[in-house]
């Protein structure tokens, strides 16, 4: 099993017809056969794009149609900052359930509005600022390389892009493989938390361990570390490893992502990383050595 | 982006905010006009540097007596003679390390007559994604202290952005202020404003610290900080207007022209990598291997060759790296791009420190063979264990 994508998700891209968008969906494309079925475009409805090994998909002129139109039941989003807000709202009127947004630069006000949308509906928001997510030999939504992955039993969850791929690359080469990795996105506003993923990995039969990869700014992996000790009472506790970002980072300066920012004496790295050991994860001091620090949790 | 004190009194005062009149200079000889248009016979005399603390600080250049970053004037000479005293000197406050922040332009304002000090500030409150409010009657303090020592004396309320602030809300923001007739009145006047400029300013800060009730039952914005979402700069044109570059590090003004994260440090490895996580991450495994990063680089996902090279040339431009460390793990970044930025930007300026350069990901082996055929001096490595440890043994010798 796999936990929010599988070989039966649909999915339409916003934001298809910009560079971004084309180059990233010729490669779902070519994972596994990810279905992508078909782009949206206010101006190009009705036409069809092409990819430069002759894909071709059909252009909608919204979601809505687009919906209509292939059942579709995902969306990925790859619209320019300025209008990413836009489209989410678009795919969230359009009751996608499960809506990725990819975007980096959103400003965190337009977020704050999406959220609102968003709590009234019943989609599912992953970012934005996100890599995505990926169920390996299945479904490819979003920008995280396929070459890596390798089908298997953990389930990785993170908040910074390129770290998930260090866990997928590293529990690829471990033996291991991947059930899904979902990448939740560096925004401070964004869709789906930590608490969202870990309950759905717990719930999981296929899922038999878990890295949960958190940074500096905020208190979700406190947040997170507090959930899973009390599911662990209710008997629902599986084999964690983790890893913070921005141990060395100085106070009070944003670290890329709008949330990596240790501020008001919260978000530090050391009060995450006792939270999470407290919750009985395994937490590497060395991202290089997160795929190991699991095989040793395995081991017992 | 931060801007000072009297251009956030001037934003706020724009939209309504009840702020002290004040009036900004950049030189001494600027003091006597300045102050003899306000009402007096009370002047406060403020250093404009993007740093708290201000008061406590003290000027390097005088001795250690010397009145601090803050200065009350009695009379319109002793304005003049304090502003003769900072502009051009450098205080050193809490927030702005040892090496200090030199003086350029003072705020010279009416005095007050205080009678309370009250906390309050606007910021996103992650969990809920929300604007809120944060307040406390313990104004005129380190917050961060208040809320160690004595946090039931915060209270934090979020605002639902598609009612704004409600009644409800202010009913609960001035009653943990303890405001009551007039003072009320103009509080319940002032939030929404507040609450108004911040949401279409696309703030990510607005700290009143502190907000004061005066002898006269009136309240007043004493003192403003102000940070805004530099995502949203887009579309605040005015906002980019207010930007002191003085405020800032050479190299983090270059960088953001090219729209890079960049962030100034002590170490010398300098460092490229793509993502801010990774970037961070490869921060602290630097650290693990004994040596101190001298910068945090994330190049980002979309970043062309030109980028790339332009954030090379930073990199190297900075006299403290002994040695560069690329770390790119390609998503939506190719490698191939980054070994064309970086193969341009070392034929441009030359490489003078080693080099380690570890690729994983979308196009690796494209990037992997840019490199080798460049015929440049690049140390390859395989993993980001394996990057960390050779740079670091580069630089031990």
């Amino acid at each position: 099993m796999s936990i929010l994508v599988n070989k039966n998700t649909k999915v339409l891209v916003q934001g298809l017809t910009g560079k971004t968008g084309s180059f990233h969906t010729e490669q779902a494309l070519a994972y596994y056969g990810t279905q992508m079925v078909g782009g949206i475009h206010p101006k190009k409805g009705g036409e069809t794009w092409t990819g430069s090994k002759g894909e071709s998909l059909p252009i909608f002129a919204s979601v809505a149609e687009g919906r209509e139109k292939t059942g579709a039941d995902a969306s990925v989003i790859y619209v320019p900052p300025a209008g990413a807000a836009d489209a989410i709202i678009e795919a969230i009127d359009a009751e996608v359930p499960f809506i990725t947004c990819i975007t980096e630069g959103i400003p965190v006000a337009d977020m704050v509005r999406v959220k609102a949308r968003l709590d009234r509906s019943s989609s599912r928001l992953l970012g934005p600022n996100c890599p995505g997510i990926l169920t390996p030999e299945e479904c490819k939504i979003g920008i995280m390389p396929g070459s890596i992955f390798r089908k298997g039993s953990v389930g990785i969850v993170s908040r910074s892009g390129t770290l998930t791929y260090e866990a997928v690359f590293q529990t690829s080469n471990e033996g291991l493989g991947q059930t899904t990795a979902v990448g939740i996105g560096g925004d401070p506003v964004k869709g789906t938390e930590f608490i969202d993923v870990l309950e759905m990995f717990l719930a999981d039969d296929a899922t038999t361990s878990i890295i949960m990869i958190g940074e500096i700014g905020g208190s979700a992996e406190e947040d997170a570390a507090q959930f899973l000790i009390d599911e662990a009472k209710k008997g629902r506790k599986k084999p964690m490893a983790g890893f913070i970002a921005g141990r060395t980072a100085p106070k009070g300066r944003t670290m890329g992502h709008a949330g990596a920012v240790v501020s008001g004496g919260k978000g530090d790295a050391e009060s995450k990383i006792a939270a999470m050991e407290a919750a009985g994860i395994r937490v590497s001091p060395s991202p290089a050595r997160l795929g190991k620090t699991l095989v040793e949790v395995l081991k017992g | 982006m931060n801007i000072h004190e009297y251009q956030a009194k001037a934003l706020l005062k724009s939209f309504g905010a009840p702020v002290a009149e004040g009036v900004a200079i950049f030189s001494a000889d600027e003091a006597e006009a300045a102050a003899k248009s306000l009402p007096g016979p009370l002047y406060v005399v403020k250093s404009q540097i993007h740093a708290g603390g201000r008061g406590k600080g003290k000027f390097k250049e005088l001795g250690p007596d010397a009145k601090g970053g803050v200065r009350l004037a009695f009379s319109i000479d002793e304005a003049k003679a304090h502003a003769k005293d900072m502009l051009g000197n450098t205080l050193v406050t809490a927030q702005t390390g040892e090496a200090g922040k030199q003086v350029n332009r003072l705020y010279i304002e009416d005095g007050a007559d205080i009678d309370r000090e009250l906390y309050l500030s606007l910021l996103v409150d992650r969990s809920v994604g929300q604007v809120a409010f944060v307040v406390s009657t313990e104004g005129g303090m380190d917050i961060e202290a208040v809320a160690h020592d004595t946090p039931e004396k915060i209270l934090t309320v979020a605002i639902n952005p598609e009612a704004g602030v409600t009644a409800d809300d202010l009913a609960k923001l001035t009653s943990a202020l303890k405001l009551e007739g007039e003072a009320k009145a103009d509080a319940e006047k002032l939030f929404p404003i507040l609450y108004k400029a911040f949401v279409e300013k696309d703030m990510s800060l607005l700290e009143i610290n502190p907000l004061i009730v005066m002898k006269n039952g009136r309240v007043r914005v004493l003192d403003a900080k102000v940070s805004f979402d530099g995502n949203a700069l887009f579309r605040h044109d005015d906002i980019k207007a207010l930007r002191d570059e003085t405020e800032e590090d050479a190299k983090e003004i270059e960088a953001s022209k090219w729209d890079l994260a960049y962030v100034a440090l002590d170490g010398n490895i300098g460092c490229m990598v793509n993502g801010a996580g990774l970037a961070m991450a490869t921060m602290d495994i630097i650290k693990l291997y004994g040596k101190e990063p001298a910068n945090f680089c994330d190049v980002g996902g979309g970043a062309g060759k030109e980028k790339v090279a332009a954030a090379f040339k930073i990199i190297t431009a900075d006299p403290k790296v002994e040695g560069i460390l690329v770390n790119i793990f390609g998503g939506i970044m190719k490698c191939d791009v980054i070994a064309e930025g970086v193969v341009a930007a070392v034929q441009e300026v030359g490489l003078k420190v080693p080099l380690v350069v570890r690729l994983e990901g979308t196009n690796v082996e494209l990037g992997k063979k840019i490199l080798n055929e460049s015929g440049l001096a690049i140390t390859a490595a395989d993993d980001l264990d394996d990057a960390a440890k050779k740079i670091v043994a580069a630089i031990n010798g």
